[in-house]
């Protein structure tokens, strides 16, 4: 492993489907500790980017090194086993079982012949939950069920799982569709602890006032390309707003 | 379970009655049985209050109560086998005819559970590999098998009766203490052992996880198409071991053995408070939805009502649980 490289590049990346070329020449780092934001125009690629960094697609050309080393995902497994996670709004719970059932699901604690060790996963979430997910409420213990949760408090569960158990860079979909003001607000207090912790984010978003209150970076895509790449310092939020309107506005004219 | 509870004592006004919240589905049950049986006792004293009708019930109640126990592992998945009855016909025959052709209990015993295992796995393959979904698979391997038994006996049916005299017929259908049939002893011993895998097994948590949201499981890394498998062949092992005790109490193998068991199956399920929308059920549920189905029928004899009430009377109870259920289920969002 070189400790110089960082934490994830992708060079060259293209990806079509039949004849349409959904991405071309993408070129793409992320640091050790940041968090970098993905925008563009709905079909502009971000969706497809992330699907080839957590393993779902297979890119057409190009190359992908994580931790320095070059990696050739085969599925969303073999991403996971690497450190890479994505956590989707909708789909990272289950609704009707026990926060303990959730945090642990796929990585249970057992004792022998796979019989659950349930002290542990009990005592371990009810650890995460007041330090990590900040739920505090007397009202929600280990054993509720995931669907009474707020969606804010889902997408801490979620993120916090995610960090437990090592994920090195966690990839955020729409983290605050649909989320009330204080509920987005808790979501962007747990993207920011992402990087508190040393580890990396992609944070993917429509509301750029959202991402530009949490991220480092940010990378715009637009038909496929990057468009533009700016470091937080030297981009205004409305400098941000007229680059997507100007670009929205060439896709539209072309 | 009780340990951290006690460490955090949760004070919990605003989120109702935990204890009541938590077992709501099995308390409502329970409720259920014991409404019914002081009905039947207070009708009938003299037949409730003998042991005979119970050693009845349990010597007839692990014919349908193991398949009601593995099935609720796929309803469990949002799943369903309609096809075990059959499962249970075609292992039933393996079991009896090699028995008879070669006078070895344990043969025949290995057998029929591996045909059981067998059959499950095919069902399994089917839904999983082939990508077909499971009522229409096992709408087709139901027809399949019941219709390779009857080719393969002619519709003829197999006595085995000489099968009373080998030492390993009492180890499934004798008397413990004199009195207790050991089949019942059976199904209490494989229920509690399925109730813990579900509750409290690595298995059972990824059956639960994968029928609430199957997208995550598989993201979270579960391996989803062998635990849908393995449901399946857990199914088919049921009905195998099912149909060798009805074999050894009647001693008799007839082509339609297994029939009928299907509705009755599915029915414990569904009145134990297993969602047929997968992701929530309970063992106990289940177990308490057999004795509540297999109390019915002789209850509703023995307080005067005639043997034409017994459907109208399983309706009823099936369709006023199922709708309390979803009630519940309801006001919980």
């Amino acid at each position: 492993m070189n400790s110089t490289a960082p934490l994830l590049q992708m060079k060259g990346i293209q990806k079509s489907f039949g004849h349409v070329r959904v991405l071309r020449d993408i070129d793409l780092e992320i640091n050790y500790g940041e968090i970098v934001a993905l925008i563009g125009d709905n079909g502009a690629g971000k969706s497809t980017l992330i699907k080839i960094i957590t393993g779902v697609y297979t890119p057409t050309a190009g190359d992908i090194y994580f931790k320095g080393e070059r990696i050739t995902p085969r599925d969303v497994r073999a991403s996971r086993a690497l450190g890479i996670e994505c956590v989707y709004q909708e789909r990272a719970l289950a609704e009707q079982q026990e926060l303990w059932r959730n945090v642990f699901a796929g990585h249970e604690r057992t004792t022998f012949l796979g019989f659950l060790d349930l002290k542990a996963q009990r005592e371990e979430t009810e650890r995460l939950m007041r330090s990590r997910m900040g739920l505090t409420s007397e009202a929600i213990t280990v054993d509720s069920e995931v669907g009474g949760l707020s969606g804010g408090e889902r997408q801490g569960v979620a993120i916090a799982r995610a960090l437990y158990f090592d994920a090195d860079l966690i990839i955020l979909d729409e983290p605050t569709m649909g989320l009330s003001i204080t509920e987005t607000e808790r979501v962007l207090t747990f993207t920011r602890s992402i990087r508190d912790q040393g580890k990396s984010a992609i944070f993917i978003d429509h509301n750029i006032f959202h991402v530009y209150d949490v991220a480092d970076r940010f990378i715009i895509l637009d038909r496929g390309r990057i468009a533009e790449r700016f470091q937080r310092s030297e981009v205004t939020r409305e400098k941000l707003v007229e680059t997507m309107v100007a670009l929205h506005d060439a896709g539209v004219v072309s | 379970m009780a340990t951290t509870t006690a460490k955090h004592p949760v004070p919990q006004p605003a989120r109702g009655r935990p204890f009541f919240h938590t077992y709501r589905f099995q308390i409502s049950i329970i409720t259920l049985l014991v409404v019914l049986y002081a009905v039947f006792i207070v009708r009938a004293p003299g037949t409730y209050l003998s042991f005979g009708i119970y050693r009845s019930f349990m010597i007839s109640i692990p014919f349908f109560g193991l398949m009601a126990m593995a099935a609720t592992f796929i309803i469990t998945l949002g799943e369903i086998d309609l096809s075990f009855p059959s499962i249970a016909g075609f292992s039933g025959w393996v079991f009896a005819s090699s028995y008879i052709s070669t006078d070895s209990f344990i043969l025949a015993l290995i057998l029929c559970l591996g045909t059981g295992a067998v059959l499950g796995l095919i069902n399994g393959l089917l839904v999983t590999k082939i990508g077909i979904p499971s009522i229409v698979a096992t709408i087709g391997t139901m027809f399949l098998w019941r219709g390779l038994v009857n080719v393969v006996s002619q519709g003829h049916g197999i006595p085995i009766s000489k099968i009373t005299a080998d030492p390993l017929h009492s180890l499934f259908v004798g008397e413990v203490f004199g009195k207790i049939p050991a089949q019942f002893l059976w199904f209490v011993g494989g229920s509690i052992v399925m109730g813990i895998i579900y509750k409290r097994h690595r298995f059972g948590s990824h059956v639960l996880f994968m029928g609430d949201n199957a997208a995550s499981a598989r993201m979270m890394g579960i391996h989803v198409d062998r635990v849908k498998i393995l449901c399946f062949v857990i199914m088919g092992v049921s009905a195998a071991l099912s149909v060798v005790f009805i074999l050894n109490q009647l001693t008799f193998f007839w082509a339609s053995t297994g029939d009928g068991y299907l509705l009755t199956t599915l029915a414990a399920v569904f009145i134990g408070g297993t969602s047929v929308f997968g992701g929530k059920g309970t063992m106990i549920g289940t177990f308490v939805g057999v004795l509540i189905i297999a109390s019915l029928e002789p209850g509703i004899i023995a307080i005067g009502l005639t043997g034409f009430w017994t459907q109208f009377i399983y309706g009823l109870l099936i369709t006023l649980s199922v709708a309390i259920y979803a009630l519940m289920l309801r006001r919980q969002d």
